[in-house]
């Protein structure tokens, strides 16, 4: 019983932050939207503001390069609805972050999902599968 | 059972998220399931009044712009210059030229309520209605004291607007005058100053209602279109706190330094 009052209670989480609205102020044009990353990394930075906020953290690629990344997600408003915060991170913050990087080799990407140092996890567009409620 | 009571108790708060976050301060709307209750589990409509705050959702954001009837060959000469950021003429990030998620120009109005219909309050007065919006928190007034619309008016960012109850759930808002300086969409779609609008606000019940905008505009699109048709609005609880959503150019120069002019162009 309690299994599935509980399954019924996630259901219902679910379906509430996959129904938030998708919104971006420009399309895809700039990202490979072929190529999927995930870094390890510290956060340097949060900009909770419009039109978009993003994270800033320092990683290190495959050739040991220690590169500061800025990853976006949508505005403040619809990222309340998905549980993030002004709050959310910190400098210094070690997180794993998923993302789709632009094209021109730039260390700039779009976040997908970020574990936290608690090892919980935020998505940018809903629920996991995230990719497929990213932002147009 | 104690554990069951609290899953429970966390389930209806989902559910009921107009309620449970009614006292919360910087609400960013109501959650689906309150928008789909307001189309039957509710009470018959008020007679001429819109007062309350409205939340279109999901279908309120129009993000990737609008299928907009053809453009003239004016319209299709001022469109050449408008570098969108959205729909078929997409361009790069950094190539963008929209002056509103570049400069933070106003949103300017019809675009504001067929770009990004956040949720909105409306009071009335014995003559006006005010629309206080938390896109850009802007808001406009609508004379409603039987003045007609100006002649030949100055453009304004927002133009000038007269409305009138068609029947008791019907307020129908008229509103030339706007500055052709503005987009109507995110995908570039331009208007001239000639841009008429008309709004028809429909009480379909006490919680719900619904918005059509008309765009006439001769001198850019062949034939009217509709830039909403009956895009569904729920009240919310009079006593949520909507959070601004504002156009900073500080906040925006920073977004373009770490993200837009560091990506490619065309």
């Amino acid at each position: 019983m309690k299994a599935k009052l509980l399954g019924v209670f996630l259901t219902a989480a679910g379906l509430l932050v996959a129904s938030t609205p998708s919104f971006a102020h420009h399309g895809t044009a700039s990202f490979d939207t072929t190529r999927d990353l995930t870094l390890k990394g510290t956060v340097t930075d949060w900009i909770w503001a419009n039109p978009h906020c993003f994270l800033k953290f320092d990683a290190m690629d495959e050739t040991g390069t220690v590169r500061n990344w800025a990853v976006e997600v949508s505005n403040p408003t619809d990222m309340t609805k998905r549980g993030w915060a002004r709050g959310s991170f910190k400098a210094g913050d070690q997180v794993n972050v998923n993302l789709q990087p632009v094209k021109n080799g730039a260390p700039i990407g779009r976040l997908r999902t970020v574990t936290l140092p608690d090892g919980s996890t935020l998505s940018a567009g809903g629920p996991a599968p995230a990719a497929a409620a990213l932002p147009q | 059972m104690v554990r069951i009571t609290t899953i429970v108790a966390c389930a209806a708060a989902l559910l009921l998220p107009g309620a449970s976050r009614a006292q919360q301060w910087n609400s960013a709307g109501l959650e689906q399931s309150a928008i789909d209750a307001s189309k039957t589990k509710s009470a018959p409509p008020p007679r001429r009044d819109l007062t309350g705050i409205w939340d279109a959702g999901g279908s309120g954001i129009a993000g990737p712009g609008h299928q907009s009837a053809p453009w003239t060959q004016w319209g299709q000469q001022k469109a050449s210059a408008y570098k969108p950021g959205n729909g078929p003429r997409a361009v790069y990030e950094a190539d963008i030229n929209d002056p509103l998620s570049t400069v933070c120009d106003p949103a300017g109005f019809p675009r504001l309520v067929l770009y990004e219909t956040r949720p909105f309050q409306v009071v009335q007065t014995p003559n006006q209605v005010l629309i206080l919006y938390m896109f850009e928190k802007r808001w406009r007034v609508i004379g409603t004291d039987g003045r007609a619309l100006p002649k030949d008016p100055d453009p304004r960012w927002y133009g000038y607007s007269v409305g009138h109850w068609e029947d008791d759930f019907t307020f129908v808002v008229q509103t030339v005058g706007m500055d052709e300086r503005t987009w109507l969409d995110n995908a570039g779609n331009p208007h001239s100053g000639e841009l008429k609008v008309e709004e028809r606000y429909y009480r379909v019940n006490r919680d719900r209602m619904e918005l059509t905008v008309t765009i006439d505009d001769a001198k850019t699109f062949t034939k009217p279109w509709l830039g909403r048709d009956k895009m569904p609005l729920t009240r919310a609880p009079a006593n949520m706190d909507v959070m601004e959503m504002i156009c900073s150019p500080t906040e925006v120069m920073d977004f373009r330094k770490n993200i837009s002019d560091r990506t490619d162009k065309k």
